[in-house]
């Protein structure tokens, strides 16, 4: 029985190899290589397993699960503003920008808006954790290449912006700030002050990251070139964000949908790149955290004054009801799907996470690749696994 | 509420009246489709659900991606409108005692934007990444057989998505290449996102409930309430 299933795995594994081209000329033997589900390179408890001939990738599988918390389920017996705790541990680098869409599909429902104030606030701490989230990627993409220093960097500087979103919520992680028609608090005074200095800085690391690592040699040879998504297999697998836009796609829903943000009154870009390899997927988001910095310093002048609350019920009953509001998360796309029947807790509610379409492209990208590519590729899609499992 | 057609319109607050675009995505449906679209419901400047027929699930993806230019794939998943049978067992003491004890009566299934007939229903999001606009296609999974036709030969990316709704719903695909567990372990047995499977913690151990909710800022405690 045994002895069959081998040969049958070898004569599969030759066959996929020999449908590919690669090295069936030297006839390596076939191997099942299990990466995770505890390893460094993986962020996580994501499992891949990978079957080699010699050093090539000819088939990869995903074992996602291993945090599984079947926020989904949860959320059907919990009121809305208790889902918001529950739904900052998606994507735990960016806590605050999955509180958004929720609270944005669940005012949609009861039909309030937020006071403009809140509206900017939202804004500008939404930016604040893009900043906070992408510059561990800037940092961790180096260290899976073999350069430790940049790390160290970005934990630097991110803490400064963990510091402001602390002082400003109360929390370093999961700020649970959002409330349907507006925000829990005001800014505290100085703030604004401190979070203009620390663009500042946030900048000045863009600046020391681009000349540490775009024009190193390894680093060149390591991701250009390397794991090649064209833009319409990307859109294929419902990949979003920077994975889209570093494979030349022009979609960003800050720009082109900004639902309840205040992006289209400020002067931003969206950055793409025609390449669709790791580095394209670098440079992209390096981009991205400087876009966000100059958007944060246009939020702090602009800052109206007025009220952050709207007027709502103190036991928040969402009316019966389909919503689907998006935003444009650091990940990518995040979507929350929410069917209400006028209860005080959702009827069903799909969380649509980027990291999910994003790391499903993996089976397909890691085909014909070589072991150590498989560790860039995977560091250059970036993912959380939270945001997978969910 | 059961909308059947795309004339009955929810007039949203400062949104235009008519929705061209969208409109015209319902249009092409229709006009490929012919009796394979079932129910629409528009809601202008904001958003647009088309229900298909069983049979027609397949090609209404098609015709979305390969004529209509929607070809982003979202999401597919799935929602179970069963009522849930737990009642008010999964509620805590704190809310029985805002909203009564008295068990509500089991209420009839209804369900959501452009109606339905079965229990579940299967829901999924393409998006036209050059016209900013999406559609939501829905269709009524057979109550018999709780199979559906897969999009994987349309969408990479529903593979997976198709094997959440496996697991946790228990609808088959047919023609998915491999229809396996995606997250749970194995032998996991039973369908946990399924109305009628219950969440063992909330009933052994009561929540806090809804009356653990903090004063808005700037509301004195007798104001805004309901």
């Amino acid at each position: 029985m045994t002895a069959i299933s081998e040969r049958q795995q070898r004569a599969y594994i030759a066959s996929q190899a020999a449908d590919m081209r690669v090295n069936v000329e030297l006839e390596t033997e076939g191997m099942t290589l299990n990466i995770g589900p505890q390893h460094p390179a993986t962020h996580g408890t994501l499992r891949i397993i990978v079957k080699l001939d010699g050093e090539l990738v000819v088939a990869a599988d995903p074992v996602p699960g291993y945090m599984h918390r079947g926020y989904e389920k949860l959320t059907e017996v919990r009121t809305y503003p208790q889902v918001n705790t529950l739904i900052n541990r998606i994507d735990w680098l960016g806590s605050f920008a999955n509180e958004v869409p929720f609270i944005l599909a669940a005012e949609q429902l009861m039909d309030v808006e937020a006071p403009p104030r809140a509206q900017w606030i939202r804004t500008l701490l939404f930016e604040l954790s893009r900043i906070a989230n992408v510059t561990l990627f800037l940092g961790d993409m180096a260290v899976q290449l073999g350069a430790v220093t940049p790390v160290f960097y970005a934990f630097r500087d991110r803490e400064y912006v963990l510091n402001l979103i602390e002082s400003a919520t109360g929390g370093r992680f999961h700020p649970n700030f959002d409330r349907i028609g507006g925000i829990k608090d005001d800014l505290p005074k100085g703030w604004i002050a401190e979070t203009k200095q620390v663009m500042v800085k946030v900048n000045a690391f863009c600046d020391e990251l681009e000349a540490l690592l775009l024009g190193n040699e390894i680093f060149n040879v390591r991701t250009r070139g390397i794991g090649v998504i064209p833009p319409e297999v990307a859109l294929s697998y419902g990949m979003s964000g920077a994975n889209l836009r570093a494979s030349g796609v022009d979609w960003d829903h800050r720009r082109d949908t900004p639902v309840g943000l205040v992006y289209d009154k400020l002067d931003w870009k969206v950055w793409t790149h025609p390449d669709g390899d790791s580095f394209a997927r670098y440079w992209v988001r390096l981009q991205e955290v400087r876009e966000a910095a100059k958007m944060v310093i246009q939020l702090c002048d602009g800052l109206p004054p007025g009220p952050i609350m709207a007027k709502v019920p103190r036991i928040i009953k969402v009316p019966e009801g389909e919503a689907w509001v998006a935003t444009e998360n650091p990940l990518g796309e995040m979507g929350y799907y929410v069917v209400s029947k006028g209860e005080l807790v959702p009827f069903r509610v799909k969380i649509r996470s980027a990291s999910f379409n994003n790391i499903s492209i993996v089976p397909w990208l890691l085909r014909g690749v070589y072991v150590p590519d498989v560790i860039t590729i995977l560091a250059s899609l970036y993912f959380i696994l939270g945001d997978i499992d969910r | 509420m059961i909308r059947l057609s795309s004339t009955d319109i929810d007039n949203a607050e400062g949104a235009p009246a008519t929705d061209e675009l969208r409109s015209s995505l319902v249009e092409g449906l229709v006009a490929e489709l012919h009796d394979g679209v079932v129910a629409s419901h528009l809601v202008p400047g904001r958003d647009v659900w088309v229900r298909v027929t069983a049979d027609a699930w397949e090609s209404a993806g098609r015709v979305c991606r390969d004529l209509l230019g929607c070809t982003y794939f979202c999401y597919l998943s799935v929602i179970d409108w069963l009522p849930s049978p737990f009642g008010r067992s999964m509620d805590s003491s704190v809310d029985n005692v805002l909203e009564g004890v008295a068990a509500k009566d089991p209420e009839p299934m209804t369900h959501g934007v452009a109606g339905g007939e079965s229990r579940f229903q299967l829901i999924a999001r393409l998006y036209d990444v050059n016209r900013h606009v999406g559609v939501n296609l829905k269709v009524d999974v057979p109550d018999d057989t709780l199979t559906m036709t897969t999009w994987t030969k349309l969408f990479g990316g529903a593979n997976w998505h198709e094997r959440e709704a496996y697991e946790m719903f228990g609808i088959t695909f047919a023609g998915h290449p491999s229809l396996r567990k995606l997250y749970l372990p194995g032998d996991f047995e039973g369908y946990p996102l399924r109305k009628d499977f219950p969440l063992l913690a909330r009933m052994v151990k009561p929540w806090p409930g809804i009356v653990d909710v903090e004063a808005m800022p700037g509301v004195a405690d007798d104001e805004g309430g309901e």
